[in-house]
């Protein structure tokens, strides 16, 4: 019975650590395909060399970063099978569908695209090489499209009809699973999240060249396109935000409770809780920070207007009330400090200092980072959020493992621990070492080694043929320094 | 053995090229990373890796698609084999993600070249091996009850799934080397060759050796391999497989490109016929059928009208990207 639950909880860290890591990859990867699409859109548009050679600075970034997400995206498919496998079993006919499309009209076309985006630029000419470009960014977003449709319909499900042998099959109409009612909400609301967290990163790094030479025109225009970003979308992430939190209320009643910290009902209008912390043993939140009768406000337009706490929800159908408090505050805490950046950019750009306000640069140096904290905190409110249940309201996460042994999942978790740790480590230092570096005229693109016919340099020769002058590489260790034979 | 069609017929024909695109096309990159350390350091191995650097991802979403498909159309075959396997499949991710990074980090991190080249090696091995005794663990036969894994944590370690394994890694080696003589030239593509040869005698070995295992691992197998009338349909299958085989060692001594490449494509075929005919119909032997695995009939439909719609332009625009980087990788080196 012990061995039972302790495999079950090692098998959540497992899901919930790999799942995470992989979500940092396409947090940043759909933003940045967007954004190369732009880049290399304007490029042609204007024929300005300055937006090609920012294209080529990005891409090699988007190179490493989309590596990443590829084969921790991998294990993820085959984590349902090897660690939940009587979900599998369960929910597979309504789900499996989903994630097959997802396969079939974005895995593929990101893939097959991918090649051409990155070392086609000599073969195939412009235009074909904006298509791929598009295609590749295309693809990212019909992925989001899918997975998030499943993540949905295990949040709020709808549509299905449960068969003989206990699985949940397809009802009449397909349509009403794949958008099922929270599914519109989580969209939105997570595509805008990779697009701000994409554009805070590049903001951040078009910060720290600003730091280092105000004159950069190319940090200049990386960091103008990125606070015009964060100026337009942090206020509508805001608004997306507290429309998905109404139709949370609406579906998941327990989740809002667990996030607003609402131990108690309260008949005649809510507290906000600020802060405070959670005491499940007491039910209760010490040391609160209250503005009494807000949340009624903001959840139901009516200061007064009663709302339902966890008092009337029985124990075990409780989710763990802190870790939603808190990382639901993280993310929104962070939503308004991206909204403040905005705001400061705008009037940074009024009164004609955007280049020149170090401290403005210094603030978004530090925000760089940020969007991945909100994504990874958002899921954790949405996931946890919906525990006990890995579908809502119908199967428990404990009723969803597979019949393995705690030492084996023991064994697996700290392989993915010390694999992902050693191997994504490795591929964020290359990729800060790549950020480093000032984006200058004439960029190199992603190159293969000097001999490779398979190169986007195109633009600039001469350099590129020269063994161990690429200056985007790390610096060369000893033997093979020259790659010589 | 009649074959009845149905929506879980077409279904399992659909995996099973699924399985089969994925074996020949991450096959070639995967065999490529086992035969790199015989590769000099330098302007071969680079050349080794730039012939699959823009196609792998493409080729590793076959993968995404076999395992995505099965748990899609034969969920409660997903739900058992992975369980049953689940050291292998780990072993396998893993393997994975040392290989697939190495692509992009080996070229920005020359001083830690060495040992990426190493991951791309190790993980590249770990996989084939990791693949081919999956197969083997399910073709020996996996325990169900109850819907659900009842075997023991080691069932899938026995001297017939180490023996899958290596010929998975003797026949990924033949496709690398293969796929190397046809995009390198000058010396490489004379040492490639003399690795292809090697590989396909590996290959043609492990294969034989893993067909005579097959007729005594299952009664069943045995029946359906030597009795009449099944025999018959059996029977072209080790016939056209030792004619290819003779083929493609002949091609290997001339002086012929792309020949082998195509010729060890139709041994795998082969290979993968003959697993059809042993396995059929079921998918996890010996207690589950395709029937008893397959998804309801609605999930089966929404499917099959996405793949009718999309398999068209996926194998359209892939053979596009692989027509742009078509050639020699040596041919067009400075420009
Ligand atoms: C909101 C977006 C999103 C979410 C929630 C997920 N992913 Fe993901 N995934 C992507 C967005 C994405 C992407 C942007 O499309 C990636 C990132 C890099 C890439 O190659 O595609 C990707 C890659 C990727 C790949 C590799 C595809 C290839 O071979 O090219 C697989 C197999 C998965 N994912 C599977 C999953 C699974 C099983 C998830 C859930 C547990 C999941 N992803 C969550
Ligand atoms: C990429 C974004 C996602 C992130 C960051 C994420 C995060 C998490 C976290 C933190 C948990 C652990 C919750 C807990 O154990 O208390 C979890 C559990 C789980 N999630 Fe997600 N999730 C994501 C997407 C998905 C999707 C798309 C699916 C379904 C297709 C999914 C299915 C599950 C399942 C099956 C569990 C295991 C049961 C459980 O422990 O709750 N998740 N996820
Ligand atoms: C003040 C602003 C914000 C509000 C009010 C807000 C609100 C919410 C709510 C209520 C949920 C839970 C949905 C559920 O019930 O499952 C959620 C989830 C999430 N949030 Fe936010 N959010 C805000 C800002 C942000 C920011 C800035 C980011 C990232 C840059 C972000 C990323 C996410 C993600 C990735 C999820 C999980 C996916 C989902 O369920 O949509 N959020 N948010």
């Amino acid at each position: 019975m012990f061995e039972q639950l302790d495999a079950l909880l090692l098998a959540r860290i497992q899901f919930a650590f790999t799942v995470s890591f992989h979500f940092i990859f396409p947090a940043f990867s759909i933003g940045l395909a967007s954004y190369l699409a732009v880049l290399e859109g304007l490029w042609l548009k204007t024929g300005k060399q300055l937006y090609l050679d920012l294209f080529k600075y990005w891409l090699k970034i988007f190179a490493i970063a989309f590596a990443m997400g590829v084969v921790s995206g991998i294990v993820m498919s085959y984590q349902f099978g090897t660690n939940w496998s009587v979900f599998s079993d369960i929910a597979g006919p309504v789900i499996g569908p989903l994630m097959a499309y997802e396969v079939l009209t974005a895995f593929f076309l990101e893939a097959g695209f991918l090649g051409v985006m990155l070392f086609g630029m000599n073969k195939v000419g412009k235009k074909l090489h904006f298509a791929a470009t598009l295609m590749v960014a295309i693809g990212t977003f019909i992925s989001a499209f899918w997975i998030l449709s499943v993540n949905s319909w295990m949040q709020t499900p709808v549509g299905y009809e449960i068969g003989a042998n206990g699985q949940y099959l397809p009802g009449e109409s397909w349509w009403d699973i794949v958008f099922n009612p929270s599914f519109p909400y989580r969209l939105v609301h997570t595509v805008i999240a990779a697009y701000l967290t994409t554009a805070f990163v590049v903001g951040g790094v078009g910060a720290w060249h600003l730091l280092k030479d105000r004159t950069n025109l190319h940090a200049r225009k990386m960091f103008s396109m990125a606070m015009w970003m964060a100026a337009i979308v942090a206020p509508i992430q805001i608004f997306a935000g507290d429309m998905h939190g109404l139709n949370t209320l609406e579906h998941q009643p327990q989740k809002v409770m667990a996030m607003e910290g609402h131990f108690q009902s309260h008949p005649n209008g809510a507290p906000l809780i600020l802060f405070g912390i959670p005491n499940s043993e007491e039910k209760r939140v010490d040391y609160a920070i209250e503005i009494p009768k807000a949340s009624s406000l903001i959840l139901k337009h009516d200061p007064n207007a009663p709302l339902a706490g966890l008092d009337t929800i029985p124990d075990d159908e409780e989710p763990p009330v802190g870790i939603v408090f808190w990382s639901f505050r993280i993310m929104v805490g962070i939503g308004f400090a991206m909204l403040g950046i905005g705001a400061w950019s705008l009037l940074a750009r009024f009164r004609k200092k955007l280049y020149d306000w170090p401290m403005l640069h210094r603030a978004a140096l530090v925000m760089a980072p940020s969007g991945f904290v909100a994504v990874i905190a958002g899921w954790i409110t949405t996931e946890v959020g919906r525990q006990p249940y890995v579908i809502y309201n119908l199967l428990r996460t404990a009723d969803a493992a597979s019949p393995l042994d705690a030492p084996a999942v023991a064994a697996s978790l700290l392989a993915f621990v010390v694999v992902y740790f050693a191997v994504f480590g490795a591929g964020v230092w290359y990729i800060l070492h790549l950020m480093h570096k000032p984006p200058h005229a004439g960029e190199y693109g992603v190159k293969r080694g000097d001999t490779g016919p398979i190169r986007t340099a195109g633009i600039t020769p001469g350099p590129t043929q020269n063994p161990g002058s690429d200056p985007d590489t790390l610096p060369a260790g000893r033997e093979e320094a020259t790659d010589g034979r | 053995m009649a074959v009845n069609v149905d929506l879980t017929t077409i279904w399992a024909f659909i995996i099973a090229f699924a399985v089969f695109a994925y074996v020949v096309m991450d096959g070639f990159d995967l065999g490529i990373g086992i035969l790199f350390p015989t590769f000099n350091v330098g302007p071969e191995r680079d050349r080794a890796m730039n012939s699959i650097a823009p196609v792998w991802d493409g080729n590793e979403t076959w993968l995404v698609l076999g395992g995505g498909g099965l748990f899609a159309a034969f969920p409660l075959a997903y739900a058992v084999i992975l369980p049953a396997t689940y050291p292998l499949i780990i072993a396998m991710l893993l393997g994975l993600v040392f290989r697939g990074v190495a692509f992009e980090y080996r070229w920005r991190d020359p001083g830690h070249r060495r040992y990426w080249d190493a991951a791309f090696t190790g993980g590249s091995l770990v996989a084939a091996m990791a693949q081919g005794m999956t197969l083997g663990a399910l073709l020996q036969g996996i325990e169900v009850v109850d819907r659900s894994y009842a075997g023991s944590w080691f069932d899938w370690l026995t001297p017939y799934t180490l023996l899958t394994g290596l010929g998975t890694v003797a026949g990924y080696a033949l496709l690398g080397a293969t796929w190397l003589v046809w995009k390198l030239d000058g010396e490489s593509q004379h040492h490639a060759r003399k690795l292809g040869k090697r590989a396909a005698w590996a290959t043609l070995v492990l294969m034989g050796g893993v067909s005579l295992y097959n007729v005594f691992l299952n009664a069943e197998y045995a029946e359906r391999w030597l009795t009449a009338p099944e025999i018959y349909f059996a029977a072209p299958v080790p016939i056209l497989t030792a004619i290819v085989a003779v083929m493609l060692l002949r091609a290997l001594s001339v002086d012929r490109h792309s020949k082998p490449f195509w010729l060890s494509l139709a041994l795998f075929f082969f290979g993968m016929a003959g697993l059809g005919v042993t396995m059929w119909p079921y998918v996890v032997p010996p207690g589950l059928t395709i029937w008893d695995a397959a998804a309801p009939e609605r999930s089966q439909i929404f499917m099959l009208v996405g793949v009718a719609i999309t398999m068209p332009l996926i194998i359209g625009y892939t053979a596009w990207a692989y027509w742009v980087f078509r050639g020699k990788v040596a041919d067009e080196g400075y420009h």
